[in-house]
């Protein structure tokens, strides 16, 4: 068993607005995050959604769609992405997004096993 | 050449095209001129020297008979074509559009097994029963296997095209015919159960309805002897009434689909219903304009109508949609064509372009209101408002036929002397709107109880709706073990 001493690593999850994908990205890779998920998700927090109407049906939609960033860096680093983030992805409306910092227990890289703050 | 005989020629030649074209004009009476079967046979090209005038005039007519007859196969001939183009993948894509994802290829393959099967019934019966002269309900099996269904013309029903090219027309229209019934059950049938519900009726409902409006000695026939003359040109009351409420039967019989209409079921894709709808406009053009069942002035005032039906439909439901709602949708505007075009069908032929333009206006607002009002205070689900936009707007454009038929555009009716007689209201005619509406009338009555007939017996034998699990997964993986859309693959 192997008891090393890492620094902790975090995991952020940044839900944006699907038209800030680019400036996102853009903004991560420039602070040096090498890494990340993005998937293409709906939900919604306070923003309201929009009334479509098909052939006299009406039906509200209110899971709008939005990107997600999942991002596990080094704790050190966490306080550069958000930065990196919260710059990029904000257009002052409501529907902007949140982005959510939890601690990660483990990270494997599956080409050759290297575990820690080596495989992120 | 003599001028006298030169006079001569250009006579025939004149009284040729007249004759030609007043055949065409009459959708279903016998031509006066003789018929084009002759022109099968090569002209006779005599020696200068020992020809006589009479043989070289029978040669002219003969040519000028071919030509006749090629203009209008080829007319015909395309029309089918189009109106095929109309089941598939015209109300292919306008139904499989408007259903959710899971069973958008169950939708089409409803619309695709009828264009195979009912072929095959055609060929063996159905054009017998529809066309054969039988009696006033239906057609005898004298053209069991297309028995003498061949190059020689019927000149009752159209003199101048092989009858070959006859049948095949009026197959395409007994293929979509049921299909559009399909939109009503949408996303709930089994697929065996769809395959023996369609093979009955097609029997029991629409070869006797086709046999009424439009064989010989039906019942119903505005030119060949029908006891209540109905003006019907292209199938208001035997193709959108008759699928329309016998729809209306099915979606009752079958129930709601599950969550209805709690859970939304938008359609997955208005992009294809709008590529169906178009495709629809189009081929109607076959199904209308052809059944002019030649290629003469008749066709074009069909045509015309058809397109300005169509035109003014789509912007009464657009329209009404938009005071309604305050946006006027792409769905309501491709939904106001199609019933537009509906409505214009029995009165194609026999309307001129201004009432086509009413007609269809009347269409577009009163089928909106049909389905997006009426519809959902009675709560049945035709899914696919089936019966709200073929069987209320056939009606509505079947009775009206009787109010704008004008002798003017086309003198079906002739006094023993040729002269051209009332035809519509307009012309004053008035009661040629009660005999529209009997005909409406008994359209509903055999579509109501042929279909409920039909409905039972498969019900009772095979089983006519999916089991719920079924229903849930989609009928796309549970009949046919195939997904619409692999775009990870």
């Amino acid at each position: 068993m192997n008891f090393e001493v890492e620094s902790a690593m975090k995991k952020i999850e940044a839900v944006v607005q699907p038209s800030r994908l680019d400036a996102v990205k853009e903004a991560l890779v420039e602070v040096g995050v090498s890494g990340m998920t993005i998937s293409e998700v709906r939900g919604h927090g306070r923003q309201k959604g929009h009334t479509e109407v098909y052939r006299g049906n009406e039906y509200t939609v209110d899971m709008l769609p939005k990107i997600k960033f999942e991002v596990v860096l080094p704790e050190a680093q966490v306080d550069a992405a958000l930065e990196a983030i919260l710059r990029s992805a904000k257009t002052g409306k409501i529907g902007d997004g949140k982005i959510f910092v939890s601690n990660v227990e483990d990270a494997i890289r599956i080409r050759n096993l290297d575990r820690g703050d080596k495989a992120i | 050449m003599r001028r006298s005989t030169l006079g001569v020629l250009l006579a025939s030649l004149v009284s040729l095209s007249a004759a030609g074209l007043a055949g065409a004009r009459a959708p279903q009476s016998a031509n006066s001129a003789p018929t084009a079967g002759e022109a099968a046979q090569t002209p006779q090209t005599a020696s200068p020297s020992s020809s006589t005038t009479d043989q070289r005039l029978d040669a002219l007519e003969q040519q000028a008979k071919q030509a006749q007859t090629s203009g209008d196969n080829a007319w015909m001939l395309t029309s089918s074509a189009l109106v095929l183009l109309m089941t598939g993948p015209g109300l292919a894509l306008f139904y499989g559009g408007l259903v959710r994802r899971k069973n958008a290829l169950a939708t089409m393959m409803q619309s695709f097994t009828l264009m195979a099967l009912i072929t095959v019934l055609w060929a063996l019966f159905g054009y017998s029963l529809c066309f054969h002269s039988g009696n006033s309900f239906l057609g005898s099996l004298g053209y069991f296997g297309l028995h003498g269904v061949g190059a020689a013309p019927d000149p009752d029903y159209a003199a101048t095209i092989p009858q070959q090219s006859f049948m095949m027309f009026q197959l395409m229209f007994a293929i979509i015919t049921p299909a559009l019934i399909t939109g009503a059950f949408a996303e709930r049938m089994k697929f065996s159960a769809l395959v023996v519900f369609m093979f009955l009726w097609s029997i029991i409902v629409y070869d006797p309805m086709a046999h009424m409006v439009w064989g010989k000695r039906g019942f119903l026939n505005a030119t060949l002897g029908g006891r209540f003359p109905t003006l019907d040109f292209a199938g208001g009351t035997v193709v959108h009434v008759s699928s329309g409420v016998s729809a209306l039967v099915t979606a009752l019989y079958l129930g709601k689909r599950l969550g209805f209409p709690k859970t939304p079921m938008p359609p997955h894709s208005v992009v294809l219903s709008f590529i169906g709808a178009c495709l629809l406009w189009v081929g109607w053009f076959g199904f209308n304009a052809g059944s002019a069942l030649a290629a003469g002035s008749l066709a074009s005032s069909a045509f015309v109508a058809t397109h300005f039906g169509a035109a003014a439909a789509a912007i009464g439901w657009a329209g009404a949609e938009w005071l309604r709602n305050g946006k006027a949708s792409v769905l309501g505007a491709i939904s106001g064509a199609v019933a537009g075009l509906v409505a214009i069908t029995p009165a194609s032929g026999f309307v001129g372009p201004m009432s086509a333009l009413f007609i269809g206006l009347a269409a577009g607002v009163v089928c909106y209101l049909m389905v997006a009002r009426v519809k959902g205070k009675l709560g049945y689900d035709d899914s696919l408002d089936a019966f709200g936009v073929h069987g209320i707007g056939g009606s509505l454009g079947a009775i009206l036929t009787g109010v704008f038929a004008s002798s003017a555009v086309n003198a079906v009716y002739k006094n023993s002397q040729g002269k051209a007689l009332p035809v519509g209201l307009i012309d004053g005619h008035a009661g040629q709107v009660l005999n529209q509406l009997l005909a409406v009338g008994i359209s509903w009555a055999l579509s109501i109880v042929g279909t409920l007939i039909i409905l039972k017996i498969v019900d009772l034998v095979i089983g006519l709706r999916v089991p719920e699990a079924d229903e849930v997964e989609g009928l796309d993986v549970s009949q046919h073990g195939e997904e619409a859309y692999n775009f990870e693959a």
